[in-house]
């Protein structure tokens, strides 16, 4: 499982590299999507799969699966939600105010 | 904390405070006044330390700061620090004073002036006070950074601007070199503290960083003193205000480097190489300062270049003295510790004339709008007070009697004509070199002596070139210099009240192993016979006033030296250069397109983390321990794969948006499958939401692929996605092969005898890292904060 588990990952990931580096806005954070749910998988499983049950207490379990890495997904899941709405909303902004989404497009102006 | 520390924090705690004086009280107080407070408390405070260590005693308090890294706050006081301590707070309360008469209070930025000055004074105490070598440095640096904001205090001018950048970069650099240096000795001696480093001598003199740490240190000496080749930032640093000039690079921070020459004389003293790179530098700084001044027009160059000259001076008499330690206890040390004593003595004497010149240089300027030698002249009718000033400092600086600069002038003579009888150290075969070359000095030393007061004050009254009509300065303006040039009369006549209880002991801190054995028995006296000195002395006057008589017919043969060879010229062509090279290296990457960024960003994923797999030899396989793997597993992985393809390969936005929707929801199943049923309840919430969000965004945004609408592909992008992919997928490999460590998440399985709940996950979050969570929902805060300011504000205040 682990290994099989290792290279979906590392498909995720090759796929959202991919998209990061294409032009079109929507393509990145499509992207970063991707690359976040391999992230979350990555952290999972490090912590060992299917090493027991669930972690609830008071189940009739004999050993828990790993929480932490259980705890640090939550809130990657929560935080990369919260980037992705402030990343399309910032690509939405940037397409009215630009006129493009493409970003060889959108260069800075001479000072960069 | 001992009162010791805070003598040396107050400044900087009343720095805090000028603000707000400043705005209470301008226009109607000087904020000067309140300033003037500090320096007056801190030497009245040091001059109850004279007695104590004139009987040779040395105070040492620690404080710890950080014991763990063996940094502490420790502050030690001999006689060395005194003098320092001493001449800090009271020529800083004297530049104060003059100061408050020097800067308009109604035209002025007092407010920055007062802080800067104040910032400088607490670094300078700091640097004489710790023991520490750390401290040290950081006190160190803190005084190049406030001589930095001090010359460029008057921003607005491009010289300034430029003379500031000049002596940052140079002192910074040397500060650097000494880290490396302090850095080194700790190394050898396994502690940051000066007084253990001293106890380890032996270690240290056999250690094979022994000259690199010497010499680094030395460069840092020599950048702040403004030795040669490093001199050429103090005469662009004359570009500060006048007390500034005064205060900063003529009686205190420029005698830094000379302080951390007497600091560490003990430590390296005694060797040939230390004697020689000292003596050396300072007889060659001595030579070039001096004949530079001789050529300059503008007064306070003309005082910045006899700075460099004067500090040589001083330099080399550090560098002679240290051959006492050679000979120990006894009395050839005792010869060659004149040396030290008239290297002290004339640090205190430099600091006295030439503050007071500074000072008087000030008024002319002030109060004739000019500082040009050419512009001024015959003012001895106009301002008489500001005359006898500078006849003072002058006749001083030139080694006249009856001034202070006569008596440690004559000790010059008396070392450089001791060393040259020198047997050790390959003195037998260059030692006649030395008093040669300080005789010359001395001649050109006395030229320019003149130059400053009949080019000024005699000859021809010029009004006509003047911006203004000529006058003595208010009262208030003379207080200063006047109270500097009694003192350097009051040196000559009373020198050895000065030596038995400042000198003396300042001599011992430099060189220990003589206050061990004899205690240094040296009177200064004004009359010693006729001997070599006085006729030296005589020499010097004789063919000093023939060559200024003679001044106009060979001053040409300064414009035979060619300018490309100024060491001026090569640091504007090295910065120049190197600006030059930085800027076309720079243009070479940043490209100003993101893609290229992230192009490095993964490029150097790849090769730090594979690299490090690999050079570490961590790839680790191990499918012994796998888990088994089920059908319906199987369906879910090879599921999510096809999904991810698809939204890299559909040529539809919508497609896209639901094929990642799908993959969210997949990976929410493998949560399922994973035990984690509180992942996957967050999991299917948030990707229902971000899929909503994804469909109303892209509503609004353009088509992909414009044109032929194919998609597009690039080959540099395939490699390095796989490669980043393969990588990943290694590391993740190697992690579960190589299991080092228990894990610790047994002692959450006590959540609830820990924390009352059931379900482990939760009490992670909210109760074991509730402050993580809360600084979570903060970031969500912030992200719908801008999400709302994005839509709902159009950008209205932008034309």
């Amino acid at each position: 499982m682990e290994t099989i588990m290792s290279i979906l990952i590392g498909v995720l990931f090759a796929i959202g590299t991919y998209l990061v580096l294409t032009k079109s806005l929507l393509r990145i954070i499509l992207g970063t999507s991707v690359i976040s749910h391999g992230v979350n998988l990555l952290i999972l499983i490090m912590g060992g799969v299917k090493t027991g049950g669930p972690p609830l207490l008071g189940l009739d379990a004999l050993s828990f699966t790993d929480a932490l890495p259980q705890a640090l997904i939550l809130t990657a899941i929560v935080i990369s939600f919260a980037t992705t709405a402030l990343f399309l909303v910032l690509s939405y902004r940037a397409y009215k105010v630009l006129g493009t989404d493409d970003t060889e497009q959108m260069r800075g102006n001479e000072n960069e | 904390m001992s009162v010791l520390h805070i003598m040396v924090l107050i400044p900087f705690a009343f720095a805090l405070l000028v603000p707000f004086l400043y705005k209470m009280f301008t226009p109607r107080i000087h904020t000067g006044w309140f300033v003037l407070l500090v320096p007056l408390t801190i030497f009245l405070y040091l001059l109850r330390y004279v007695p104590v260590i004139s009987q040779g005693r040395t105070i040492q308090i620690h404080v710890p700061w950080m014991p763990s890294f063996g940094i502490n706050y420790s502050t030690y006081i001999d006689g060395l620090s005194l003098i320092f301590g001493l001449l800090i707070s009271g020529i800083g309360a004297l530049v104060i004073l003059y100061s408050i008469y020097y800067l308009s209070k109604h035209r002025e930025a007092l407010h920055n002036f007062y802080v800067y000055i104040l910032l400088f004074m607490g670094a300078m105490l700091g640097v004489v006070f710790s023991d520490n070598v750390m401290v040290l440095y950081v006190f160190w640096e803190l005084t190049s950074i406030s001589s930095f904001l001090l010359i460029a205090y008057w921003y607005q001018r491009e010289r300034s601007r430029y003379g500031a950048q000049k002596s940052m970069l140079i002192t910074i650099f040397g500060g650097l070199a000494m880290l490396a240096g302090l850095i080194m000795l700790s190394m050898i001696t396994d502690t940051y503290s000066i007084r253990e480093m001293i106890s380890q001598i032996e270690l240290i003199h056999s250690h094979a960083f022994f000259l690199p740490a010497m010499f680094l240190i030395l460069i840092g000496a020599f950048t702040k003193s403004a030795q040669f080749p490093f001199s050429i930032w103090l005469p662009d640093a004359m570009e500060a205000p006048t007390p500034i000039s005064a205060y900063l690079h003529s009686a205190t921070m420029v005698k830094a480097g000379i302080y951390l020459v007497a600091r560490f004389t003990p430590v390296f003293g005694g060797t040939a190489e230390w004697f020689w790179l000292v003596s050396a530098a300072g007889i060659i700084t001595l030579l070039y300062g001096s004949i530079n001044a001789v050529k300059q027009t503008d007064l306070k160059a003309l005082l910045a270049f006899s700075t460099i000259s004067q500090l040589g001076l001083i330099m080399s008499l550090f560098g002679l003295g240290s051959a006492a330690l050679y000979f120990g206890a006894g009395d050839d040390s005792s010869m060659y510790a004149v040396a030290t004593l008239a290297a002290i003595f004339h640090l205190i004497n430099h600091s006295t004339f030439k503050g007071s010149l500074f000072m008087v240089v000030g008024i002319i300027d002030h109060e004739t709008g000019t500082r040009d030698i050419r512009r001024l002249g015959g003012l001895i009718n106009l301002m008489p007070i500001s005359f006898t000033l500078t006849l003072i400092g002058s006749f001083s600086m030139a080694g006249l009697p009856p001034f202070n600069g006569f008596l440690s002038k004559e000790m010059f003579f008396t070392a450089v004509l001791n060393a040259s009888n020198m047997s050790v150290f390959n003195m037998e075969s260059l030692g006649i070199l030395v008093p040669v070359i300080a005789w010359i000095a001395s001649v050109f030393t006395f030229i320019y002596c003149m130059i400053l007061v009949f080019k000024t004050f005699f000859g021809k009254y010029k009004p006509d070139k003047l911006d203004k009509i000529a006058h003595e300065p208010p009262i208030g303006m003379l207080i200063s210099p006047a109270v500097l040039a009694s003192l350097v009369i009051l040196i000559f006549f009373f020198p050895n009240v000065l030596s038995d209880y400042l000198l003396k002991p300042a001599v011992a801190a430099v060189l220990p192993s003589l206050a061990q054995g004899s205690l240094i028995d040296i009177k200064i006296s004004a009359w010693h016979g006729f001997n070599a000195e006085l006729f030296m002395t005589i020499g010097v006057v004789l063919l000093g006033s023939v060559l200024y008589v003679t001044l106009k017919k060979w001053k040409g043969i300064y414009r035979y030296y060619p300018e490309t060879l100024t060491l001026n010229h090569f640091y504007n062509n090295f910065l120049e250069g190197g600006e030059g090279v930085s800027r076309s290296l720079t243009n070479r990457y940043m490209t100003g397109y993101i893609r290229d960024y992230l192009i490095y960003i993964f490029g150097f994923l790849i090769i730090m983390v594979g690299g490090s797999l690999l050079s570490l030899n961590a790839i680790a396989y191990n499918p012994a321990n796998d888990a088994p793997i089920t059908l319906y597993e199987w369906a879910l992985i090879i599921a999510m794969v096809i999904v991810a393809l698809t939204i890299v390969l559909s040529r539809s936005r919508l497609t896209a948006i639901i094929a990642l929707g799908g993959l969210g929801y997949l990976v929410s199943m493998l949560f399922v499958v994973f035990r984690a049923p509180d992942l996957a309840l967050t999991q299917l919430v948030v990707e229902t939401v971000t899929t909503a969000l994804f469909l109303l965004c892209f509503y609004h945004l353009p088509k992909y692929f414009k044109g032929n609408g194919r998609v597009p592909f690039k080959p540099l992008n395939l490699v390095i996605s796989v490669g980043v992919g393969a990588v990943v997928a290694l590391f993740a490999l190697s992690a579960d092969g190589n299991r080092l460590f228990e894990p610790i998440a047994g002692y959450y399985e006590n959540s609830y005898e820990l924390a009352g709940a059931r379900n482990i996950v939760n009490a992670i979050l909210v109760d074991f890292r509730g402050i993580d969570t809360m600084l979570e929902i903060f970031v969500l805060c912030i992200a719908a904060l801008g999400v709302y300011l994005l839509i709902k504000f159009e950008m209205k205040g932008r034309e």
